[in-house]
Formats: structure tokens, sequence, C-alpha cells
């Protein structure tokens, strides 16, 4: 697989304080990119370095297989920053035309692709509305509309999900596969776990302006796994089924164990030691830990942990 | 290039497409017009008679009073006293004393009578005794009034200005003052209200957020140069608006003249005497006419609005970047603003306040200083210009002045470009002035 970025030892300080301090990674082109972390992490500051608003204080940042020239490539890129922002006062389709000729489209170009999305996006009545006259859902669709009007190679997307309700996230969540499968890169920056496990192939976890996680969602979880295991039962369980130095009961409820198992032994062990107790096995699950778990475990103690208890 | 053109379209169009500019721009000249029309109509038509009325007559003052012309009319009624005048609609007694030669006169009014009318009534006073002093050295009454006739209205003082080659012209000081203050307080307007709308512009895109969009598609010193190029533009048509209209108003207001009145002023104006109370002359358009003519000819207009250009637009291009670079810097304060503002806007009032100074005395050090000096320069020049180039304003002050502007707004903009860049992007922090100038000296 070609990657379409690549960030080399960025670093970029503020009047002496460290923003993002010797950040590195890869993305693969059509790959859905998980950049995470805390409030005040630096993601901001990092994404604001790979669209080209700031220049780092050193590293490089390579795009498409050449190095990274804001002026000339921020047509590639779509940016679509936490803080929502559009011309309240400014009727919606001219200020979509006036965001997509800003990305170098031509005015023919930018009018048939406006269209195209205003129909996907069920907006056609919208072109003279003013944004102070949306709802907030309905602004935030808009919002989306733009980052992706001029048809960008590299998506990037910060908490995009924020302040959209069940149908238009979905709606939004089915656009960010589609145009991955088209071969589009999206760079999906956010603080909410869920999301990330559900939408990202691969995630980069950075805390205090440093990575500390890079990988597969996959791999992360293997790699971070507890053997934990779930079993459930036909029978309730006897207490004295439990007291065995095979495994830790994590959780028992009727039926159901949640249990760790001891070093030494493996699955087999724990199921033969059922099978011989007579015990009819009706599920038998591996646990593996949340990427929120994860994270709380490497950032635990800090004060950026606690909002991750939430 | 092409984005800051973009820029510049939609700041450009998004004002000017505004029912709001539509509507002050149409009805900015309208209103002054009818200002002007108004004040000078009430000056001319409107003014009131003051009756007054004299007891105890000395004994020369009904013969030497003149209450021909003006606005007061003297009376000398039998029976009337301190009790009674208003009973017998004067609006004034007057009791005239003399003793040991000065004249002592006490005036009783029911209201208080205006500065003009007292300052009249005392000339008046003056006039009748100086005649009676003259009248008893030997002087006869008709000599007396045939020099009254002859002097009155009948100086006119010309002031010759040389200019450089030795050729003299005549300059109007009074009309020169007139332009000069007329075109410092527009320029100090439009400073003010162009500034503050590039602030505004500014400060509503930071917390609209939507500057993060688009200096991911382009520099932010291209954001910023493009709204203050659009806003140059705004200001330009209006002000170009404005002439057009004002023109055509004026010219709009010799049709309401009627033909023999324009006939008697082309007359007067070949050197005719002017019948005094010809049929159907109306004094108020004459002079109206007269204003006109004077105002047209002493002043050299295509300098004068070519100047004014040019001074308006380095003026706001001197100071609209600071405001830019305001607006970049302030949350959504508004005290904040005021605050920041205050060492931009010192120098456009600490102008305008000694701009009354530069128009009594236009070559005066102070003027010469203050016109070339990039802070004070567009609205002072713009006072000293119509006083005459190169008469008062010599062509070096002029080209100096004109180049330290241009380096002025070049160095501005840059400065304010280098703030605006960081204060865009940075939210909840209130930063000072000395942060400010941090920054500029930072790299991006």
């Amino acid at each position: 697989m070609d990657t379409i970025l690549e960030v080399n030892g960025l670093k970029k300080y503020f009047s002496g304080q460290k923003a993002v301090d010797d950040i590195s990674f890869a993305i693969e082109k059509g790959s859905v990119f998980g950049l995470l972390g805390p409030n005040g992490a630096g993601k901001t500051t990092l994404l604001r370095m790979i669209t080209g608003i700031f220049f780092p204080d050193e590293g490089n940042i390579t795009l498409n297989g050449r190095h990274f020239e804001p002026l000339r490539d921020n047509g590639l890129i779509g940016y679509m920053p936490e803080e929502r922002g559009l011309y309240k006062k400014m009727k919606i389709g001219e200020q979509v035309l006036y965001l997509a000729q800003l990305k170098g489209l031509s005015k023919k170009e930018a009018l048939e692709n406006i269209k195209t999305w205003f129909i996907k996006f069920q907006m056609e009545s919208w072109w003279n509305k003013k944004v102070e006259d949306l709802s907030k859902g309905m602004s935030q669709k808009l919002q989306f509309v733009t980052t992706v009007v001029h048809n960008p190679k590299l998506i990037i997307l910060d908490e995009p999900f924020s302040g959209l309700d069940p149908v238009n996230a979905n709606l939004i969540k089915d656009e960010i596969f589609r145009l991955a499968k088209e071969g589009a890169t999206i760079i999906f920056s956010t603080h909410r776990m869920e999301q990330v496990e559900e939408i990202c192939n691969h995630i980069v976890l950075v805390n205090k302006g440093n990575k500390i996680l890079d990988g597969t969602v996959g791999k992360i979880k293997q790699d971070f796994k507890e053997n934990i295991f779930e079993i459930s039962f036909d029978q309730p369980l006897m207490p004295e089924h439990t007291a065995i130095h095979l495994f830790d009961v994590r959780q028992s409820n009727q039926n159901k164990l949640r249990i760790r198992i001891n070093g030494d032994f493996s699955n087999n062990d724990v199921l033969q030691y059922f099978i011989s107790k007579e015990l009819n096995i009706r599920s038998f699950n591996e646990v593996l830990p949340s990427l929120n778990d994860i994270f709380i475990r490497l950032v635990q103690g800090t004060p950026e942990a606690r909002q991750f208890h939430n | 290039m092409n984005k800051v053109l973009l820029i510049i379209s939609r700041e450009y169009t998004t004002r000017v497409k505004n029912k709001r500019f539509l509507l002050v721009t149409f009805l900015m000249p309208i209103i002054f017009i009818g200002f002007i029309s108004g004040s000078v109509y009430f000056a001319a038509s409107g003014k009131e008679e003051t009756t007054i009325a004299i007891v105890n007559d000395p004994g020369f003052l009904k013969e030497n009073l003149n209450s021909d012309s003006g606005n007061v009319v003297f009376a000398f009624p039998e029976g009337a006293d301190s009790t009674n005048y208003a009973n017998m609609k004067f609006d004034g007694i007057l009791y005239p004393e003399l003793s040991e030669g000065r004249l002592v006169a006490e005036l009783h009014s029911s209201k208080q009578l205006g500065f003009e009318t007292t300052r009249y009534i005392e000339r008046q006073l003056n006039k009748a005794l100086e005649n009676k002093l003259l009248l008893e050295k030997g002087i006869e009454k008709n000599t007396l009034d045939s020099i009254a006739d002859a002097s009155e209205e009948n100086v006119l003082l010309k002031n010759m200005v040389a200019d450089e080659d030795g050729k003299s012209s005549e300059s109007n000081v009074g009309i020169a003052y007139g332009v000069g203050f007329g075109s410092g307080l527009l320029i100090y307007m439009t400073m003010f209200i162009f500034g503050a709308m590039v602030m505004r512009g500014v400060a509503e895109e930071k917390t609209n957020r939507i500057a993060e969009v688009i200096v991911s598609s382009c520099k932010p010193f291209e954001l910023m140069l493009g709204k203050i190029i659009g806003i140059a533009g705004v200001g330009l048509t209006q002000l170009l608006l404005w002439i057009t209209l004002m023109v055509a108003l004026s010219s709009s207001l010799s049709a309401f003249i009627p033909a023999e009145t324009y006939q008697q002023f082309q007359s007067m104006q070949q050197g005719q005497q002017m019948i005094s109370g010809g049929a159907g002359v109306n004094p108020t358009a004459l002079k109206i006419l007269e204003a006109k003519s004077t105002l047209i000819e002493s002043v050299n207009w295509m300098l004068i609005i070519g100047c004014f250009l040019f001074y308006f637009l380095g003026g706001y291009l001197f100071y609209a970047s600071l405001f830019a670079a305001i607006g970049s810097v302030i949350n959504e304060d508004p005290q904040e603003a005021q605050q920041l503002m205050l060492p931009i806007t010192m120098p456009i009032i600490f102008s305008f306040v000694i701009l009354q100074s530069v128009l009594s005395n236009p070559g005066s050090p102070l003027a010469i200083w203050t016109s070339i000096i990039p802070f004070t320069s567009p609205i002072i020049m713009m006072g000293r210009i119509p006083f005459g180039v190169p008469g008062t304003v010599p062509y070096w002050q002029l080209a100096a002045s004109m180049l330290s502007l241009i380096g002025g707004f070049i160095f501005t903009t840059w400065f304010a470009g280098k703030i605006y860049r960081t204060g865009i992007l940075m939210y909840g922090k209130k930063a000072s002035w000395k942060e400010m100038i941090k920054w500029s000296f930072r790299k991006s």
C-alpha cells in the first residue's frame, strides 16, 4: 500500500512550551486514521501543521510522495476544524462556492460538485438560506460539505460527530466510509474512543505532545490484552466451581463468568476444567481491552486520564 | 494572487449588496444637501425681527440711528416704559443716557436677546454717536450720508499669494479654510468608519471560527490583505457615489433659481451694478449663485479631489491593517477592543484636534511636520492643500508626505500581518500590545 502522508520528527514550540514534541507516523492511502488524545495533547497543533496553517519548528511532512508545500498542496486537503466556522450572514450556496473556489476549483467545477453534495444530503432548497437560520445539526452537515466539496485526497476531521444526532452522525459516518473506499484518506481526530474503535483502521495516540501508541486497532488490542475471557453456561454456577488456581474471577452472576486466566495456563486448560465439572458451556469469548482502557492504563495517574474514566 | 482576488470580491460584494450600504450611500447626500440648503434657507429668510423701543432719546438718536438694515428695528414710541413695552409689541426697551461724552444704555427685555443682536445694537449706537460727534465738528449731514453709502460693503480684501515662479494668484482664505476643514473632517470620519469595518470583519471571522477554515486554503496575510482591499473598494465606491450625487444634486439646485435672477447674476459678474430691489430678484438665490461661482472658480478642484482620493486611500491603508491586527486579537469582549484601540485612535483624534490650528496657520512648522508624518498626514495635509499647491504647500512637502505615507502603510501592513497571523488562531487569551509586538518579531 502507498503512503499518502508521512510526518517525520515534527516539533512545534509555543513560547518555550512543547506543543508537539518529535512525532512521526505514516498514513496509508485509503485508510481511516485515528488521531487520539486528550484535550491539550497537541492534536490540533499537529493537524494545523499538516494543513499548512502552522509551519513546524523542526521535522518535515511528505504528502503524496513529495515535500508538503502548503500553498501548492492545500487543494489536496479538506480540513474541518473542531470549532466549526461559517459566515453567519452569507447565503449557504455562495458560501460553499466561495470556499470551494478558495481551494482552487473553477466556478463551474465547484457548482457541479456542490449540486451533487446538496442532492445527496437533501440540501437543494438551502441555497438562499443563511447559516444563522440553520439548526446546529444542519450547519454541521453544511460544514462537512464545505470540507469535502473539492474532492480532497486527504480529509481531516476534528471531532466530526460532536453535536450531531444519531441519524446525521450515521449519514456522515457512511460518507466517511464511502470516501475512504473511493480512495480518499481520512484523518479522524477525537477523544471519543468508542467511535475510533468503530471507524478507524489505524490509530496514533498522543499525550503531552508525544506519540505513545501507533498501530492498527486489532494489533494494539492484542498487545494490551490481559487474558480475560467471558464464559456463559446453561446452568447456574456453584461457588465451588470457581475455587481453582487456573484463573481469577473478575465478575460473576448466575450463569455468566468473567475470568482472567493465570499466566501458565491456556484457554483449553480452562475449557477442559469446566467440561470435567460437567457444566454445559454456551459461549466462550476473549474480552479485548477497549482503547479507552488502554489509554487509561498508559496515562494512568496523570490528570488527562481522568476524563476517560467518565 | 487569485485567492486574494476571490477574497477581495467576497468582501466587496457582500458589503455593497447589503441594504444598509445602499441606504447610507443614497440617503447621506440627500441629508447633507438638505441640511445645507435648510440652514441657508433659515439663515436668509427665517430671521426674526427684533423691535426695540427707545425712551428718553438724548437728542441725536432719532436722526442718526440707522434702522433700515439688519434685523433690529428701532422705534421711539410715546408713553412706553418698562412695564408696558411688551404689551406694545416691543421685544425690548432701551434707556440711553449721555454723560461726559459716554453713551450708557440700559437694555431691558423679557427674553435673552442673542449675542448677534446685542452686538448689532451696540454697533448702531456707536455709529450714531460717531455721527453726532462728526456733525458737531461741522461736517454736513449730506457729506456724512454719501460717505456712509459709498463705504458700505465696498471693501474687498484680496490676498495675493506668490508661487515659486513669482506669479501671484488670488487665494481665498475663507474658502480654503472651509474646503480644508471639510476634507480633513471627511478623511477623519472615513478612517474611523472603514477602519472599524475592517476590525469588525476580522473579529467576526475569528469569533465565527471561519478563519481557521480559510487559512487552511490561503495564507493569513492574503486573507487580511483581501479584506483590507475589499473594504477600500467599498469606501471608494461610496465616496465616488457621494461625489457624483452631490454634483448632480447641487446642479439641480440651480434649476430652482428663476432665469431672471440668473441673468442678473451674469450681468453683475460682467461688472454692472446691481439695481437694488430689482423686480423679481431673490437675494437668497443670488447669494447661492455667487457662493457657488466663487467656490468653483477659486479652488483647484481636480487637485483637491485627486489628493483627497490619495490621502483617503493612503490613510485608510495605513490604519486599516492596524485595526485588522486588533480585530485579530480580541475575543468577544468589546471592552477589550476599546482598550487596544486607544493607541491607534489617539493619533487620528490628535490630527483632528490640531487641524484647526493648522488651518489658521497652514505654513507653520507644526503644520509642515504633521503633514509629512504618516500618522497625521492624511488629515493635516488635506487641510493644507486647499490653501494652494505649490503656494502654501511646496511640491517637496507634498512629495515627502505622499512617499512617507506609502512607506508607512507598507510598514504597518507588514507589522500588522505578523500580529494577525498569530492572533487570528488564538482563543481565550487576552493579548497585550507588548505581546503583540513580540509576535511581530517571531518567525512563522
